[in-house]
């Protein structure tokens, strides 16, 4: 029977099937009161959860979002029933949590992660198109590290409690979301109540929906930046279709929803600096490709034990507070009595974008093997 | 004599990657060696869009043989 559901879960409809959820789900999350265009974004909600830990101090953006516990917990559940869960380190950990914190500062100069671009795209927003293809440009260079050696080594079996140290660390975050302790006046955890972070389904719905998705992905693979690379690498398309059918459903649901807005200006929590978006999210793009996966997989991946993994996500984490506390994240555009003030980045970001670039370039040609 | 792929430890799509380079040197069986289900199923995969054979062993704990074949 696991075996059944193992060969349908690597099939193409299995993929397609996670990423049709995805899509629905997503979609109506914001219905239910996430923010608009941002049903789910990993980048966004980790930024919101280091937020919360005041680990940054961007008022607007603080809340401990149950969907990625439920992403890190559902693919935990997934792996143990299946019998997959498996402890695994030794990976080049301090270059992934490098690449982790440059990928959170090329997505949040974008103003989301892959997810969102595609989300952003399903409800209209155009903008995410420059995005979306500054991502490919990214990863089709991280392609041609590949292609000549680049490799950051082998994992190695580890003890299994290494394997739970996230899983343990998103349960401690639930009980955090839950009961909201007051460590200190103004500090951790302290929760939006303005802005994107204040805007949020209820609690439960949004752990039972990433449980739920965590539990799909961790099945099937589902990876954005694996969808990309497959293509570009080996011309393979079966993740993604499950990209595909991520914006055929979220279109779908938004124009149900009436959520679909189409065009440039003043969508939400986006900006129409167009350069920027591209390079934001080459940037991610090529910190993705190196590290082997978008920030949902590498999510999936520290749930089922992949301890590398979690050191990325904790790159994620802390490159969103470096990110705010920097100011090197994209401001969204605003109408200012009844006149559009492009958002944008700062000279600090553009900066950032650049060096992040460079780092990301020395990480490719001085880390490769060859045969 | 098989030529060996020990992609081990190694995360996708490197796994995949080492296996077709072996295919593209055009000597078999080729036999891969992958310590996860994810490389398992990928390797699989790619194999069979190659058109190569591919049948599957469990050696050890958790870990995979993966039998190629024209």
């Amino acid at each position: 029977m696991l075996d059944k559901l193992t060969r349908f879960f690597a099939s193409r409809w299995g993929i397609v099937l996670t990423g049709g959820s995805i899509g629905v789900l997503a979609s109506a999350l914001q219905r239910l009161g996430n923010p608009p265009n941002m049903g789910i974004c990993v980048a966004c909600f980790e930024r919101d959860i280091a937020g919360a830990l005041g680990l940054h101090r961007a008022e607007v953006v603080r809340y401990i979002r149950p969907e990625i516990i439920g992403f890190v917990l559902g693919a935990t559940l997934a792996a143990l029933v299946f019998h997959e869960f498996k402890a695994r380190a030794g990976s080049a950990p301090l270059v992934r949590f490098v690449l982790g914190v440059l990928a959170m500062i090329g997505a949040l100069v974008f103003l989301g992660c892959p997810w969102r671009a595609l989300l952003r795209l399903s409800g209209g927003d155009l903008n995410a198109i420059t995005g979306l293809v500054g991502l490919a440009v990214g990863i089709a260079v991280g392609v041609q590290f590949l292609k000549s050696g680049y490799t950051l080594g082998r994992s190695h079996k580890t003890y299994p409690a290494v394997g739970w140290i996230i899983p343990l660390l998103m349960v401690g975050l639930l009980l955090l979301a839950v009961f909201q302790p007051q460590f200190t006046e103004d500090g951790a955890i302290v929760f939006s109540t303005t802005g994107p972070g204040s805007m949020h389904a209820p609690l439960l719905i949004s752990l039972v929906v990433g449980l739920v998705i965590g539990f799909l992905a961790q099945r099937t693979r589902f990876c954005t930046m694996g969808s990309i690379r497959d293509v570009i690498l080996m011309g393979d398309t079966h993740l993604i279709s499950g990209v595909g059918a991520l914006v055929v459903f979220a279109l779908g649901t938004n124009l149900v929803l009436g959520q679909f807005k189409i065009g440039f200006a003043t969508q939400p929590v986006a900006h129409s600096s167009h350069l920027w978006n591209f390079l934001g999210m080459a940037l991610a793009g090529l910190a993705f490709a190196l590290a082997g996966g978008c920030p949902g997989r590498q999510l999936f991946l520290s749930g089922e034990g992949d301890s590398d993994s979690g050191v990325f996500v904790l790159g994620m984490i802390v490159g969103a507070g470096i990110s705010h506390n920097f100011g090197l994240a994209g401001k969204p555009d605003s109408l200012v009595d009844g006149a559009l003030t492009v958002g944008g980045i700062s000279a600090a970001g553009m900066w950032a974008v650049g060096i992040g670039l460079v780092i990301c370039l020395l990480i490719g040609f001085t880390m490769r093997e060859r045969s | 004599m098989s030529v060996i792929v020990d992609a081990r430890g190694y995360s996708c799509p490197e796994p995949v990657m080492q296996m077709r380079a072996a295919e593209q040197q055009g000597k078999f069986p080729i036999e891969v060696l992958v310590e996860t289900v994810t490389s398992r199923e990928n390797v699989r995969r790619a194999a069979e869009m190659l058109g190569l054979k591919v049948k599957v062993e469990s050696i050890g704990e958790d870990e995979y043989k993966l039998i190629l074949e024209r």
